[in-house]
Parts: structure tokens; sequence; C-alpha cells
């Protein structure tokens, strides 16, 4: 523990390095993240609601997904670059610490600019919670916390896919973003928008609607059923098949010519 | 116990020739070559040796490394480090090897080092007794002293390659695997280099396999050494014997005055400058005594060497030899 905390004060002293830079990024973050929230305002001020759910519902949704992202990005930010440690061959010498790879891959590369995205979602999620005409209890709060936590991971978990493809080809990855900050726009309106068939491949594949769609039933009162409320916790097993697809590419580990 | 074991790893590479037309015929269909990096190689070092692992660029040596390290997993084969594994049981592997490759630092490039070498101490769980312990003798034997307070990027590359060696010897690992460290060094560095190498091992005891290109390291440090081409090992000897198998030929160096000595039988001209000459000698014809006889007997001599052929030429004749 005492080494990753080492390891993570020396990258944010290098990002500090720099604080102007830091907080410009942080800034640009935060207001870029205003156009998506826009097109929400622009949206609901010609319709009432998207698939009867009401714009603080919609709000508190997008502020779920921003949130999740954001943090999820944060934490892989050396995932989204993992690419360019594969093949510069600074990955040799990851491999060769008798650490955690994922974790030395992450700790060094975390990108806490998305502060600034994070900022955005705490308060969206601030002027959705009174809007959304949800009867708040404890139990709904556990699961509001619960789609923030477990979203995160399942962001983590994309990214995580995406640095795995790496181990396989040194070919532009970039329509692997469909998943990644794809999943960040998708999320934005309640996933049902889409169709039943998006919403299955959005449960089954990537479990997207776990972390947004069925919980939000449960909070809004259109389901009780007790397996809405356990999906965010469900989705944590999309965790396992992405580590073990992970461990698979590491076979396959190629390195760089030296 | 180093044991290498029938290990084959091969690599798919895409061919493609030049030229646009091709490479947009690349976008939709590829060749792909599959290259033997390593062909059912097996070897085994013992305890405490020092082995050269030498061949030209491309042969395998740095797969063969990069499999004893973890980094890489082969197709078939199965290898033996101190009793494990290093692709399976990775992290409790590597905590008893160092590494050191002399193209790529393990030092993080903007702290000064000692920063660098507290990671590893926290990294390896290196108790803090140890560590100083380490640390005193390294920086003693390697004269690292300021250079603990610089960071690497400021370091040259001779005070720098000291520097992860260092680094590479702070947890006592029982192994050391060495991938070209003297590339670049000056004369003395690497002179320094070797000297601690050959130091380490007698103290410590640490087996030590080192490739290199510079055939004055293995002349220095090995009396074995591993010959690799084409994904297989082609030798697996001590250096002597190499020498004498490759070539029994002398070298014979002369500085004369006067005119130049005519040859005579098992003598061959190889250079003639003004008052110098170098001559191959072939001790079958010509015994050694004889042809210094000779040249006292024939010549105004002023010096006289006689050497076996260089390491150097004599790794050019075995690779010619085996065609790699």
């Amino acid at each position: 523990m005492k080494f990753y905390l080492r390891l993570f004060t020396i990258n944010l002293k290098s990002q500090m390095q720099y604080k102007m830079s830091f907080w410009m990024t942080s800034l640009g973050q935060f207001v870029t993240a205003f156009t998506s929230f826009f097109s929400i305002q622009f949206i609901f001020m010609q319709v009432d609601a998207v698939d009867q759910f009401t714009y603080g519902q919609v709000l508190l949704c997008f502020s779920v997904i921003m949130m999740a992202f954001s943090i999820g990005e944060a934490l892989g930010g050396g995932l989204a670059s993992f690419s360019y440690i594969v093949n510069s061959g600074n990955f040799d010498r990851m491999l060769i610490r008798p650490r955690n790879i994922i974790m030395q891959i992450i700790i060094p590369h975390m990108d806490l600019t998305r502060i600034g995205l994070l900022v955005q979602g705490i308060i969206v999620i601030c002027l959705a919670i009174p809007l959304s005409g949800i009867s708040w209890n404890i139990g709904k709060a556990i699961l509001l916390i619960a789609m923030i936590i477990c979203g995160t991971i399942l962001f983590f978990c994309l990214f995580l896919i995406k640095a795995t493809v790496s181990f396989f080809t040194i070919e532009s990855l970039d329509f692997l973003n469909i998943f990644t900050y794809g999943a960040r726009q998708f999320g934005r309106y309640p996933l049902s928008a889409y169709g039943p068939k998006v919403l299955w491949l959005l449960t089954f594949c990537v479990p997207l609607a776990l972390i947004q769609y069925y919980p939000l039933l449960y909070l809004t009162d259109r389901g009780s059923s007790l397996w809405y409320f356990c999906a965010p916790f469900l989705s944590l097993i999309f965790a396992f098949p992405c580590y073990l697809f992970f461990r698979i590419g590491l076979r396959s580990y190629k390195s760089a010519g030296s | 116990m180093i044991e290498f074991q029938n290990i084959t790893k091969m690599y798919r590479v895409v061919k493609r020739q030049a030229g646009f037309g091709n490479a947009v015929k690349a976008l939709f269909s590829r060749e792909y070559e599959t290259i033997h990096a390593l062909n059912n190689v097996s070897f085994q070092v013992a305890d405490g040796e020092i082995v050269g692992y030498i061949g030209p660029n491309g042969a395998g040596k740095s797969t063969t490394i990069k499999i004893m390290c973890g980094i890489l997993t082969p197709d078939s084969g199965n290898c033996i480090v101190n009793g494990r594994n290093p692709w399976r049981e990775r992290t409790a592997y590597v905590r008893e090897i160092g590494v050191v490759f002399g193209q790529r630092s393990k030092l993080w490039w903007d702290v000064p080092i000692i920063d660098s070498f507290e990671l590893f101490r926290d990294m390896y769980k290196i108790e803090t007794k140890v560590y100083k312990k380490n640390l005193e003798e390294l920086s003693t034997l390697l004269d690292l002293g300021e250079l603990l307070k610089t960071p690497a990027r400021n370091l040259s590359l001779g005070q720098r390659m000291r520097c992860e060696i260092a680094a590479s010897l702070l947890h006592d690992p029982k192994v050391l695997f060495l991938d070209e460290p003297t590339i670049g060094l000056d004369a003395v560095s690497k002179i320094a280099v070797r000297k601690f190498i050959k130091k380490i091992n007698k103290e410590h005891g640490t087996t030590v396999i080192i490739t290199t290109h510079d055939m004055q390291d293995i002349e220095a440090l090995t009396e074995r050494v591993l010959l690799i081409g084409r994904g297989k090992i082609l030798l697996d000897g001590n250096i002597e014997e190499l020498k004498r198998r490759t070539s029994t030929e002398k070298r014979i160096d002369i500085k004369f005055v006067g005119a130049p000595p005519a040859i005579c039988a098992g003598m061959k001209c190889q250079e003639i400058k003004q008052n110098q000459m170098r001559i191959s000698l072939d001790p079958h014809i010509l015994s050694v005594p004889d042809a210094i006889a000779y040249f006292a007997a024939h010549t105004g001599l002023t010096d006289i060497s006689v050497s076996d052929i260089s390491t150097e030429e004599m790794v050019a004749a075995l690779y010619k030899e085996y065609d790699i």
C-alpha cells in the first residue's frame, strides 16, 4: 500500500508541476460537459418527457452516468493510453516488478483533471434529486450511491477491455470508443428510449442498463421488484470476464524489440 | 539454478512490400510470416555461474532473456528459475531476480535517484536494515555519492547505468539478468561495471546472465558462453576452448628497420605498413619459436608480439561458420 501511495504522489507532483495547465484542463472539462447538459435542456423545451421519464429524472440519469464516467476515466486514464505504454516497450518494466500489473498501470497515470467533469456531475445531481419527484428513503439513497459506484467499475472495465485489445494488435482502436465515450453519450437518457433491442444489448452484453435503467425504475416506483434493486450489484459480474480477458491478453504480450 | 527446457517462441510478422499500392492492398488482406525467435531451446545454468549469451542481432537473445524475466510467455516448453516458473508465478518470481536493460531505464525520470531507490524499497518490501546496508555497500562500490541526489534525466549514460545496476541489486536478487549493460559506455565506466559484476558474483554468489555485443565484456567476465543463432543454441562452452576450436592460428606483429622480411612457408602476410607487419602463422607448419628465430635472423627486428586471434574475430568466424 505504501508503495502505491508513493507512486501516486509522484504522479500527483508531476501533474501539479504545471498548475495552470492542470486547472485550465479541469475547467475545460467542466465547460465542455455543459454542452451535453444544454442538449437535455433544449430537448425538454420541446417535450415534457422522454419515454415517460420527466426532466428531473433524466437529469438524475445524466448525472449518475457523468459521475461514474468521470471517476472511471480518472482511475482508468492509464488504460486509455495503454496502447502507448505497450508500443513504447514501457510495459516490460512493469512486468519485472513484483506488484499487481493493473495497479501499476493505473496509479501512475490517473488523470485528475477529470475532476471538472465530476464537479459538474455533482452539481447536476444536487439539482436533480429534488426535481425528480422521487420519494426518497434510505433504501433509495443506497441504491443511488450503488448506481454511481458500480457504474464507475463498469466504465473502468470498459477501459480495461480497450486496453487489453492493444496486446493483440498495434492498430488504432478508436472504434472501441463506442463502448466508453459512446456509453457516456447513450447513458444521458434512460436506455429504454433507444428501443427494446438496444436495451437487451445493454443489459446482457455491456450491462450499462443495470446501473441506469433498471435501478431508475425502482427509484421512480415504476417497478418494485428486488431484481431492479439488485441490478447495479449484478453488473459487477461483468468484471470477471473482463479480468479474464486481460489475463489472456497478457499471455500474448509480444514486447517491443530492443 | 536455471533450467530452460525445450522453449519455442514464434512471432507472426506482417509481410508487406514497399509502395502505396501494396499499402492499400494490406488494408484488405494480409500476408503473415512466422518467425521462430526460439526453436526448441534448452540449456542449464548452475548457481553462481556467469554466462555470456552471444549471437548476432535478431538471433533470439532478448527473447530468451525476456522469457526468463517473466515478460514473455513462450508458445511451448518450460522454464524453471530458483524453483519457480517465471510467467505463472510472476510476482513471487521477480522478487528474486534483478534485471538491467541497457537500452531501457527503470528509474523514474524526474525524481532524484534516491527517491527511485526508496520506491524500489517499498516495491520489493525490503527491510529497512537490509536496505540501508545494501545502499551503503552499493553506493561505495559504484561510487554513487552525489549522484543519489540528482534526477535521472540529468545524469550521463555511464552514471545512470551505475544507478540502474545498483537499483537492480537493492533487494539481494539470486539471479541477475544483464541485457547489454555496457552499451554506449565509455572505457572507464565499462571497466568499472565489469569489475563490479565480477565482485558481486564472487561475494554474493549471484548467478549472472549477460548478453552483449562487446566481446571484451565476455572476455573479462565469463568463462562459459552460449552462442545462439536463428533461434537455436549453436555452441555452449568455455571461451578458451572455443577459440582453440575455431582457429589454431597465431598472430605475429613485428616492427623492424630496413627492408621487410621475406615470408616463408606457414606464414601469411595480412597487413604491411611502414616498418610494421602483421602475419598469421599456422603453428602446424612452422612452430612459434622457429618463426621468431626466423625473423630475428632475417630482419632488423625491433619488436615482436605473438597472440591468439581476438575474441571478436573468433565470434565473427563462428557467425560465418554457422551462417548466421
